[in-house]
């Protein structure tokens, strides 16, 4: 068994039903998809997948032949990791009732490139766009002031340079 | 022109001569439409019927066969027989009748998630949302379930689509970027083959239900010819090479024939066409063909390294990958394996199973197999249902030609032997149809004889009744320390009174002889006809135990002719483990 995270880019009709084809293959093997998210792609009709799985990478590649065998799916491919650019964004609710915590949670957010995006008398909402390891530590730090609320896109990513799928 | 009507139009456009189906609420405006249309059709008496007799019809003919039934109780009837028909790759179009569109999601009365439920067993689905969709839809369906590794398509068909006009009728098909399968093989590869078949001492051809589907058994018998080359086939690819012919070494696998299982362990190339590897086949994984490279010519890619390794994939159609292949083998020096040849064909001949129990009642099955041989030609469609009746015939008789023995491999579903022989022989009105069935399985669609009856359909039952579910016996004999868990089926049906309830012609055999001539007369009746044949229920099927490589057979393999230590073989078997 050789378990490692896969990032899989996939070109699919952008049609009702898809989702749940391409999901259900996933999980009739056993396959924990961590995150997936899906959204219009440079081809009009077609919308690009980008699922983050880990696994064996032969369950991974039997996975991958039966995606391309369902009739919506135009194109799959596995992402090679060092060779691919992936980019997750997140928006962050923390507790901030009292000025230092604040001025605290701004000066993490703009360290981080993130931004304030809303502000109540309680509560600052963080937004951050990044590798999924520098979102995790913005939200490791601003834990420690109180999350009342985490939402995460989910990394979406494509290859380096000049290739496409 | 309505929905409904273009159903039918599109149906009949694609050639779909007759449809097997039972109608229901959702579907009252087709049916109104069928009831003067040209659409041939079919009633069944339960739907999971019409999916077998559409599977059955496919499976005969290489058409697509036809299925209808209503929303709700009558889709999810269907289900057995769509995935029936996925696993075994057969082209079947199942048409469901569903809520009006306003309703869908409402649980509204009759409602099922009909396209949820079919991801999985289908190679597609569709929905139609207006009416217009439609004759694409049915053309592209028709596509699909045909082209490259066929399989099911269902359509979900919502009531207020079957009434709503259509503006013009444009049977174009569907653009469907995504679904390009590929048929040729690519050269590198075909290359790659041809060296290792070239190197090859002991070769042995493996031929699964591909190559039916393609047509490519005339390639198989040349490539056998060629390169001197055995042949054993997977339960699928039972028809696909004359198992008359001096190379043929039968079905390979947990039932499979000694000479088969033994030949493919020693074997120094494994040319497999058009098969899947199924666990069935292989036995433990680890121990299939371990001294052999592999070459694997599919033309579904998922299928390449699923389930062995191979040395050389080959994804493309069976019969343009050998027409492919061959020319390279011809070239340079001539290749001659025929003292390997001559060898299998000698180790054959020593362990031939034993068909003849003149003498034996109850009846032993190999002898009423032996008797269905003499009693049908080489253009008799054989169907069996699943268990020992299958595994023996599977075994025992001899297939001749391609579609000629069709059978639920994949699923193993029970009750599929009866209907797709109706299927068989709607399709085929010209050919006998007889079913070899056991008890078990055919009380399961017995409400059927109904359909036989009242359509004149004459397909003859073989019910070979030993009041067990044999099979699952079989193995609570021989891995459940005889503890024969709900397998005995009792004295009820008298199955001979059961049939002629249905007005259908019935017979009860029970001494060696009878079978032939009942038969024979069945078939001369021009009748349906069911034929109870009582048979010894404690006969029991040599087998490889699960996780068993495929020479550890164990249960005394009866032959005609033994010579003993010509041929060594490995037994008895490992403790059985896992399914």
């Amino acid at each position: 068994m050789d378990e490692r995270t896969h990032i899989i880019s996939a070109l699919v009709e952008h049609k009702p039903g898809v989702l749940q084809r391409v999901a259900g293959l996933f999980n009739r093997r056993g396959f924990n998809i961590d995150t997936i998210t899906v959204g219009e792609s440079e081809k009009e009709g077609l919308a690009r997948m980008t699922i983050i799985a880990q696994g064996d990478d032969k369950v991974l590649e039997q996975i991958t032949k039966q995606l391309n065998k369902l009739v919506d799916v135009i194109k799959v491919r596995d992402l090679e990791m060092e060779s691919t650019v992936k980019r997750e964004l997140c928006l962050i609710k923390v507790h901030a009732p009292q000025e230092k915590v604040r001025s605290e949670v701004i000066q993490y957010a703009s360290i981080f490139r993130g931004r304030i995006i809303d502000v109540s008398p309680e509560t600052l909402t963080v937004e951050i766009t990044g590798d999924p390891e520098k979102i995790q530590a913005l939200i490791d730090l601003l834990k420690n002031f109180g999350i009342k609320e985490l939402a995460r896109t989910g990394p979406t990513a494509i290859s380096r340079g000049t290739k496409t799928i | 022109m309505k929905g409904g009507q273009a159903i039918i139009k599109s149906l009949i456009d694609q050639g779909a001569d007759i449809v097997f189906g039972y109608p229901g609420g959702q579907l009252l405006p087709l049916y109104d439409m069928i009831y003067d249309s040209d659409l041939k059709h079919i009633l069944v008496r339960h739907e999971q019927c019409a999916a077998h007799a559409a599977d059955g019809y496919a499976r005969a003919s290489g058409k697509v066969g036809v299925c209808i039934a209503t929303s709700g109780p009558g889709a999810t009837n269907l289900i057995t027989g769509i995935a029936t028909a996925n696993m075994d790759s057969a082209p079947v179009m199942a048409i469901a009748g569903q809520v009006p569109t306003h309703l869908i999601g409402n649980d509204a009365f009759q409602e099922v998630d009909m396209i949820g439920i079919t991801i999985p067993i289908t190679k597609h689905n569709f929905q139609p949302g207006n009416a217009n969709e439609i004759p694409g839809m049915i053309k592209s369906g028709f596509e699909i379930a045909l082209s490259g590794r066929p399989g099911p398509v269902v359509i979900d068909l919502p009531k207020d689509i079957q009434e709503q006009e259509l503006d013009e009728y444009r049977a174009e098909s569907m653009e469907l970027p995504g679904y390009k399968p590929n048929l040729k093989g690519h050269p590198l590869q075909i290359k790659k083959a041809a060296q290792a078949i070239k190197k090859a001492k002991k070769p042995v051809i493996l031929s699964g239900g591909g190559v039916i589907i393609s047509g490519a058994s005339p390639e198989i018998k040349e490539l056998s010819e060629l390169i001197n080359a055995p042949v054993t086939t997977t339960l699928l690819g039972k028809g696909s090479f004359s198992e008359d012919r001096p190379g043929s070494m039968g079905m390979l696998g947990m039932h499979g024939r000694k000479v088969a299982n033994i030949t493919v362990d020693e074997c120094d190339c494994l040319v497999a066409v058009g098969c899947r590897f199924s666990d069935r086949t292989t036995g433990n994984i680890a121990e299939f063909a371990k001294n052999a490279r592999i070459i694997h010519i599919d033309v579904d890619p998922a299928e390449i390294g699923k389930n062995v390794e191979v040395a050389v994939p080959i994804v493309g159609d069976a019969k343009t990958v050998l027409q492919q292949l061959m020319p390279l083998l011809k070239k340079n020096e001539a290749i001659d394996n025929k003292k390997w040849f001559d060898y299998v064909c000698e180790f054959k001949t020593s362990c031939i199973p034993r068909l003849s129990f003149e003498n034996d009642v109850p009846l032993k099955p190999q002898q009423v197999i032996k008797e269905i041989m003499n009693a049908v030609d080489n253009e008799t469609i054989l169907t069996t249902d699943v268990g020992q009746n299958q595994m023996w015939m599977a075994h025992f008789y001899r297939t001749q030609k391609p579609r000629k023995f069709i059978s639920s491999g994949g699923l193993g579903t029970m009750g599929f032997g009866f209907p797709s022989a109706i299927g068989a022989k709607v399709a085929l009105p010209e050919n006998d149809v007889v079913s070899v069935c056991g008890d078990g399985g055919f009380l399961m669609v017995c409400q059927d004889l109904a359909t036989v009856k009242e359509y004149d359909i004459p397909v003859v039952v073989c019910v070979l009744d030993n009041r067990y579910l044999g099979m699952v016996a079989q193995w609570q004999k021989l891995f459940y320390d005889e503890r024969m868990s709900h397998t005995h089926l009792g004295e009820v049906p008298d199955f001979v009174k059961l049939a002629e309830a249905f007005g259908v012609r019935a017979e009860r055999v029970e001494k060696p002889g009878e079978t032939q001539e009942a038969l024979k007369n069945a078939i001369k009746s021009g009748e349906p006809t069911l034929l109870d044949i009582i048979i010894d229920p404690d006969e029991i099927l040599p087998m490889v135990p699960p996780g068993c490589g495929l020479t550890e057979i164990i249960g005394e393999y009866k032959v005609e002719r033994e010579r003993p230590g010509e041929i060594t073989y490995k037994n008895p078997a490992k403790k059985a483990e896992g399914d």
